[in-house]
């Protein structure tokens, strides 16, 4: 069920119209029900995987829980008999104990993810060398239909487990709870992948009907509308008819698509993660923010820290820093400095762990090569910048440029560029096409022949970039706007009037202009599919 | 102050309905420049009197029979319920439909549209399916023509269907918002042009003759709904040399009048009784008749239905004379327009021929 489709808006009308009449302590289990309910719309065998993860998580976060509360127990009970070696060998093993629990966890839920999503990955390579080496053997490939939402409930619930084990909270021990924060409908299919003390807070707790938070919620939902139907979606047959045909749409073409594709995929994503945020607000729970202006950032590194923010934190936090801290690579950065110096050993262990972020960055994104290569491409423009950061210093304050309003812009068109440059392997979906139309976009200088018909024949209308325009425009004075605070708040101060005219002038841009119904493709959301 | 606020608050509800309810007339399509055929359904609800006969179909029977004819020479009132491409079970709702308004002696159906056993096209969906005033008869209908991509809340608004003609709006639209002019002749589309019969193109092969079931259940609902009204049931097939007519399904049909007591009339067969001539009776080479071919064939229906189904002449009836009356001018003004236009084109291709 797309979020946009008439299905998901009955089913979400009928919802809220339930959600407030029952009594607040139902509310949960009913959006459970609710939730589930809308699972099992994309298949109900689907369940089973979903009810496969939620019900390991419970029983492993509660047996780590258990294992803790034993040796505090235990420790209570021999307190004063136990020397200060037996109580840490004591400690040690129960977390071994809990470190197994963990790994097995852990390995039994991305077994799932692997197997449902990159199993056919791993045999397609496997054909290929099998291929190579002139064998006839031809590894059958996998028939599995991936689940709605396995990366995304995967990760939360790894992300967890992990908590548990690290005893950053306790437990949840209600089963249904814990299955409401794997399944919470809203932001199943696109995300964000939530943390449980972040989530939990609103999620469980009762909600009345309170008008200023609906309509801010209505609000944010119709601005998610816009941005998918009005320019993600209208703007999708151009970016299409480009990427499609790689031997016909060169140079400076190549250039649109990648700006055009930079702009669908932040109008879809965003517009996605608004309806998620929006229609989570209308229950009265808080779902953190996704995005933070990014197309306004002025490093890559900025931009990783304002796109996809729940993703790149959990990256961070379960992948980069105990990989960076892990026995391992502390041996290795020390191995390093003494064999190799100072710099150098305390980069291994980061580098290290950066490459492995963004290799699982990529793999995460989708099971083909040119989503790892994407990842590097990200991991090694990152830790390039990384490394001429003094030069970039120097080269700042040589020509006074930091603070500049002209060189700020001029970091920001960079950061686009760049992100936009290096999203050619998601566009293109294939390494040497990418590469070939990258090379090709800078050395084929084509600029004269394009024009009015060659813009009208990449399948939109002149009514259609009119909209494209417009559309941009206000997205990025909203940006701007957001930048001193709440847009809705400041509306939300305007008279009665002008309040009325910006929300019905938004609800008949959607209604008028939004890519939907007969004659327009139903287009899933781009995160969707990762 | 409070009050103030409520009113406020309704005016303004009602101010944002009226505003959609606007906006979903402007751009609903209306059928009134060169494509007419989606405008000829909803002409029926103007209906001021009864009709005797009542014709539900899709083109075979909105442009091959003129009830002005008929009353002229019969004295029959009759009405077409047809549409472009109308499937079976669009005519079998219509007619459902139909007799909530009134109970006709005669319902003719053309059998060409046991050809179709599902939903074709959307655009002609949307020609018959607009037109229809809401009943639970419309509901049927649209849940039994939509197509695996067409949503039923499209039909409920139609405004989210049509949403992106803002910028194919045209003059037409803005005149024809609240009021629309009448184009047919109680369902009948008038062209008095001619374009003679070159023949048609070779009949393709077809992988099964056999009508579909879904067809011949709604042709037992049609059969049923009349038998249950005491109505009379006529099958047709029209002169219209293609789609082409198969042999296979002329047996078909004449089975199943046979087996149900039907009167059948393939009109393909009785060229020579109704005098209907292909080279001066077709605008479009045989696909449809002009008014020259439609009022002969109407002349022979009439016959037909005043004697073998004793339909009576009303004419001298106040009630229907002053209905038809005006029915009548309409037709002869709009028949003298389409004559003096024909005849300027016709004048003005020959000067362009004749000019070196």
């Amino acid at each position: 069920m797309l979020f946009t489709s008439y299905e998901f808006l009955g089913f979400l009308f009928l919802f809220f119209l339930l959600y407030f009449i029952i009594p607040k302590k139902g509310q949960w289990i009913f959006l459970l029900c609710a939730s589930c309910l809308f699972y099992a719309f994309s298949g109900v065998k689907y369940l089973i995987y979903i009810g496969c993860t939620t019900l390991s998580t419970y029983l492993v976060s509660r047996r780590i829980e258990e294992i803790g509360e034993e040796q505090k127990a235990f420790i209570q009970q021999k307190k004063g008999t136990l020397s200060r070696e037996e109580k840490k060998a004591y400690k040690a093993s129960i977390k071994k104990k809990q470190w197994n629990w963990l790994l097995f966890c852990l390995i039994f839920n991305f077994s799932i993810l692997a197997v449902c999503k990159y199993a056919n990955f791993a045999i397609s390579n496997i054909n290929s060398i099998l291929r190579l080496t002139k064998s006839d053997v031809v590894v059958p490939f996998f028939s599995v239909a991936l689940p709605l939402g396995i990366s995304y409930y995967t990760f939360q619930m790894m992300g967890y487990v992990i908590d548990i084990y690290r005893g950053k909270y306790l437990a949840e021990k209600n089963l249904g709870k814990l299955a409401l924060f794997a399944s919470f409908f809203p932001q199943l299919m696109q995300g964000p992948i939530s943390r449980f003390d972040d989530l939990s807070e609103t999620l469980f707790s009762g909600h009345s009907f309170d008008i200023k938070r609906v309509s801010f919620g209505l609000q944010r939902i119709l601005w998610g509308f816009l941005k998918k139907l009005v320019i993600a979606d209208r703007i999708l047959p151009a970016v299409n008819t480009i990427i499609r045909n790689p031997d016909t749409y060169q140079g400076i073409y190549v250039l649109l698509g990648m700006l055009f594709y930079a702009l669908e995929l932040y109008a879809d994503f965003t517009g996605g993660i608004d309806m998620v945020i929006g229609i989570a607000e209308v229950l009265g729970i808080r779902v953190k923010e996704n995005f933070e202006r990014p197309y306004f950032s002025k490093s890559i590194k900025e931009y990783w820290n304002r796109w996809h923010i729940s993703l790149g934190s959990w990256f961070t936090e379960y992948i980069f820093y105990p990989v960076s801290v892990c026995q391992p690579m502390l041996k290795l950065s020390k191995f390093s400095r003494s064999h190799f110096g100072e710099a150098v050993g305390k980069r291994i262990p980061v580098y290290l762990a950066t490459i492995l972020v963004w290799i699982t960055t990529g793999i995460w994104h989708g099971a083909a090569w040119n989503f790892v290569v994407w990842g590097l491409m990200n991991c090694i423009v990152l830790l390039i910048s990384q490394e001429l950061q003094p030069c970039y210093r120097w080269f700042h304050k040589k020509f006074q440029l930091e603070g500049k309003w002209g060189f700020r812009l001029f970091q920001v068109v960079r950061t686009v560029l760049l992100m936009s440059s290096i999203r050619m392997f998601d566009c293109y979906r294939d390494v040497p096409t990418t590469f070939r139309m990258f090379f090709n976009m800078l050395t084929y200088y084509n600029w004269k022949e394009i024009g009015v018909q060659e813009m009208l024949g990449l399948g939109i209308t002149a009514a259609d970039y009119g909209i494209l325009v417009m559309g941009t425009v206000l997205l990025i004075t909203v940006s701007l706007m957001g930048r001193s605070g709440s847009v809705r708040e400041k509306i939300a101060r305007k008279p009665a009037a002008v309040r009325f005219f910006i929300w019905y002038g938004l609800f008949l841009a959607v209604l008028l202009f939004g890519a939907y119904g007969e004659g327009y493709d139903a287009s899933q959301f781009i995160y969707n599919q990762f | 102050m409070e009050r103030k606020k409520g009113f406020i608050r309704i005016g303004t509800i009602l101010a944002v309905i009226a505003s959609f309810w606007f906006l979903q007339r402007l751009f609903m399509p209306k059928y009134m420049g060169k494509v007419i055929d989606g405008a000829l359904i909803a002409e029926y609800y103007q209906e001021t009197t009864k009709h005797d006969v009542i014709f539900i179909g899709d083109c075979e029977v909105y442009e091959n029979f003129s009830p002005i004819t008929l009353w002229e020479t019969y004295g029959i009132t009759s009405y077409i319920r047809g549409s472009a491409q109308q499937l079976i079970w669009q005519s079998y709702y219509l007619l459902e439909e139909t007799l909530h308004y009134e109970k006709p002696d005669v319902v003719v159906f053309n059998v060409l549209a046991m050809q179709y056993n599902e939903p074709q096209k959307e655009a002609y969906n949307r020609m018959t399916l607009d037109g229809m005033n809401w009943s639970l008869s419309k509901l049927k209908s649209i849940q039994a023509s939509m197509l695996e991509d067409e949503a039923f809340l499209e039909y409920l608004f139609p405004l989210l269907r049509y949403h992106s003609r803002w910028n194919d709006l045209t003059k037409e639209d803005w005149k024809y918002i609240w009021k629309k002019d009448k184009i047919s002749h109680n369902g009948y589309y008038m062209r008095v042009d001619v374009k003679p019969s070159t023949g048609a193109p070779p009949a393709k092969k077809l992988a099964n003759y056999e009508f579909g079931s879904r067809a011949y259940q709604y042709l037992d609902k049609i059969r049923l709904l009349c038998e249950k009204n005491n109505i009379a049931l006529i099958l047709v097939k029209a002169p219209s040399i293609y789609p082409h007519w198969y042999l296979e399904w002329e047996v078909q049909i004449e089975n199943y009048a046979k087996k149900y007591g039907l009167t059948y009339l393939n009109f393909l067969e009785l060229s020579e009784e109704t005098g209907v001539d292909l080279q001066v009776d077709t605008y479009d080479g045989g696909l449809h008749l002009n008014l020259s071919g439609a009022e002969k064939l109407s002349v022979y229906f009439g016959k037909i239905l005043a004697e073998k189904f004793h339909i009576a002449d009303h004419r001298g009836e106040a009630e229907y004379e002053k209905a038809w009356k005006e029915k009548v001018l309409f037709y002869y003004d709009k028949k003298q327009e389409q004559l003096l236009a024909w005849e300027k084109e016709q004048t003005e291709s020959a000067s362009t021929v004749d000019d070196p």
